[in-house]
């Protein structure tokens, strides 16, 4: 079993890797960390910087929790592929963080994190910052 | 020399108008530098319709600002990702990419932006000096001389090009059959028309070159995966250090003067000399081994010469009417569109357009000289965009672009005859390059040979007792025949070998 969190560059990414680090730590499970960018171009701002996958790492080895970090690009929906590698990485949790969407652009675009909430068969975490 | 005329281009290119082309131009070239799997021929070829609205100065002016513009844009990719997004920067990666991780980034661009600018300028100053020499020399040109010169750039093109000769020679023999397609322009018979009118005019340049290279490469790029990396941080520190300028200062100085050459040759162009300028850096430098570990000549070499050639591959095709690369053979195409035909009289009958293009390059240096370093930000932003989105757009740019030149419907079903034609043959590995250069050629070859044979009066050996056609079909016997008999030979010599050791056996 694992805690897998989804992790983008942002502050509610950080939000949900602190509370899934947390997690990890109560559980004595390994973490998983998917940040999976959009395949197709060549540079996204999804992708963690060097320095932000070093600091994770450090923190993760100070709290003693083994870290897997997932970045191979994804196609189609983001949703999708966190339910996917949850099954996979046999997750007893996925953690997530929310952001905050007007109805309208919910309208428009969806919301990821509704999906992963209504679509998953495991317990979800949802993190605000 | 006469300097009026060179002034005279300076008032052309300063005028509000050619200004604004210009300075399209070079943002428009920066950004295809940027995109990988959008080069500058390809954005040429799509744009080509675009330029038969305007002037024919401040058309050109805009086409050769994006085939420079390309090769600045090129590097900042190169240095930042690690994702050339030109041939010709290539090799601009192994070096600028290992500065950018020692956190040298700045460096790495500073030093290409100025060696670009410097190796740009250099090349516009030879230009403008040899330029109307060559062409006051090629004035005496007869038709033997142009089946000649033909002859040996078709070949050149073919040998010289990156890749497998034979593939080159292999398209560049397609590309000319395909050039005579159409009434014989002597006797008025029809040739491979097969009772199509609208092939009996021809095959046109424009639909081959939006097919072969726009649609082609944008088809090819669709296909193409790169693992997406992190935006990177912005650059700090633009200006290099004195001890970087100085340990780069000579590889500038042989870059420019190894591009202007290299430029010069048919199917040599940016990518050759990049390529060759590196290899000379590295063959130079005291430690060779610091080479692909960040060293500053690894950059300012290629970078240098690759701008160099681009400028000087302007001289054969202003002068002599000639293209010496496929970007080259796209911008004769423009200016055919525009009623004007590139030659050895275009510096004394259209000194206007003449100038104007060629002094629109010192502005057009000046101009990403300035641009290139503060917007390099903007630029990767531009790599978010995926090709999914971006290619059906160009596509449908192409197509309704092909279209508004002739009217006819015809032109865009060879578009995509054509697209699917350089598609394959890049997925095989045939460069669509010489094809479209022996396509140019050929008909010119074509023309001179059958009117020299006219002046002979059938008798073939006329090419070899006129002087400048006898020399250069002689250079073009060299070209051909030279590597045969060394390979030949060498293989001899290790037959021989071989024979003596089991002699000895």
């Amino acid at each position: 079993m694992t805690v897998l969190v989804g992790y983008v560059p942002t502050p509610e990414g950080e939000a949900a890797f602190t509370a899934a680090l947390q997690e990890a730590q109560r559980r004595a499970e390994p973490l998983v960390v998917l940040n999976s960018p959009r395949s197709g171009a060549p540079v996204s701002t999804d992708v963690a910087p060097d320095s932000v996958v070093q600091e994770m790492t450090a923190r993760a080895q100070a709290d003693g929790v083994d870290l897997d970090l997932r970045q191979a690009p994804h196609s189609g929906e983001i949703a999708d592929e966190v339910l996917r590698v949850a099954q996979e990485a046999d997750a007893s949790v996925i953690v997530i963080g929310l952001r905050k969407r007007s109805p309208v652009g919910k309208l428009l675009m969806g919301s990821s994190a509704q999906r992963i909430l209504l679509d998953a068969d495991r317990p979800v975490l949802a993190v605000k910052p | 020399m006469d300097l009026a005329p060179v002034l005279d281009g300076f008032a052309v290119v300063l005028e509000p108008t050619n200004l604004l082309y210009c300075l399209l131009g070079v943002v428009i070239g920066m950004l295809v530098g940027v995109l990988p799997g959008l080069g500058p021929a390809a954005t040429i070829a799509i744009l080509l319709p675009v330029t038969i609205g305007i002037e024919p100065v401040t058309a050109i002016i805009m086409l050769s600002g994006i085939f420079y513009g390309a090769q600045y844009g090129g590097t900042i990719t190169s240095v930042l990702l690690k994702l050339p997004g030109e041939a010709s920067s290539v090799v601009t990666v192994f070096d600028g990419h290992a500065l950018a991780r020692q956190g040298k980034a700045g460096t790495a661009l500073g030093i290409a932006a100025i060696g670009s600018f410097i190796g740009g300028t250099v090349s516009i100053i030879a230009l403008t000096f040899l330029a109307p020499l060559v062409a006051g020399f090629a004035l005496d040109f007869g038709p033997p001389e142009y089946a000649a010169l033909a002859l040996l750039g078709i070949l050149l093109v073919a040998t010289v090009s990156s890749g497998s000769r034979l593939k080159a020679v292999i398209a560049a023999a397609i590309g000319l059959l395909l050039a005579t397609i159409g009434r014989d322009a002597f006797t008025g018979g029809e040739r491979f028309t097969f009772g199509n009118l609208s092939l009996a005019d021809g095959l046109d340049f424009v639909p081959i070159a939006m097919g072969l290279f726009g649609l082609g490469e944008i088809l090819y790029s669709l296909e193409e995966r790169h693992s997406t990396v992190s935006a990177p941080a912005t650059v700090a520190n633009v200006w290099p250090s004195k001890k970087d300028l100085k340990q780069s200062s000579g590889a500038i100085g042989r870059g420019s003067v190894l591009g202007f050459l290299l430029g010069l040759l048919p199917g040599g162009g940016a990518t050759l000399a990049s390529l060759a300028a590196y290899a000379m850096e590295k063959k130079r430098a005291k430690q060779p081994e610091r080479f692909g570990q960040g060293a500053v000549e690894g950059v300012a070499g290629p970078e240098t010469a690759n701008n160099a050639a681009a400028t000087s591959s302007f001289i054969p095709l202003l002068t002599l009417g000639i293209p010496a690369n496929a970007t080259m053979a796209v911008i004769f195409g423009a200016l055919l569109i525009q009623g004007v035909s590139p030659g050895p009289q275009l510096v004394t009958q259209e000194p206007d357009l003449f100038w104007g293009v060629v002094n629109s390059m010192y502005i057009g240096n000046i101009l990403l000289l300035i641009m290139s370093i503060p917007l390099v930000g903007l630029f990767v932003k531009i790599l978010r965009v995926r090709p999914a989105i971006l290619a059906p757009i160009t596509v449908l740019i192409t197509l309704v672009g092909v279209y508004t030149v002739n009217n006819d419907v015809f032109d865009i079903v060879l578009v995509i005859a054509f697209g699917l034609i350089g598609y394959l043959m890049k997925k095989f590995g045939f460069d669509p390059g010489p094809m479209v250069l022996a396509f140019v050629l050929g008909s010119l070859l074509e023309d001179s040979l059958r009117r020299s044979l006219l002046i002979f009066d059938g008798n073939p050996s006329g090419f070899f007792t006129r002087p400048i056609s006898g020399t250069l079909l002689a250079l073009f016997l060299l070209v051909a025949f030279v590597p045969m008999i060394r390979a030949a030979l060498s293989r001899r010599r290790t037959d021989a070998a071989e024979h003596d050791i089991k002699e000895l056996v």
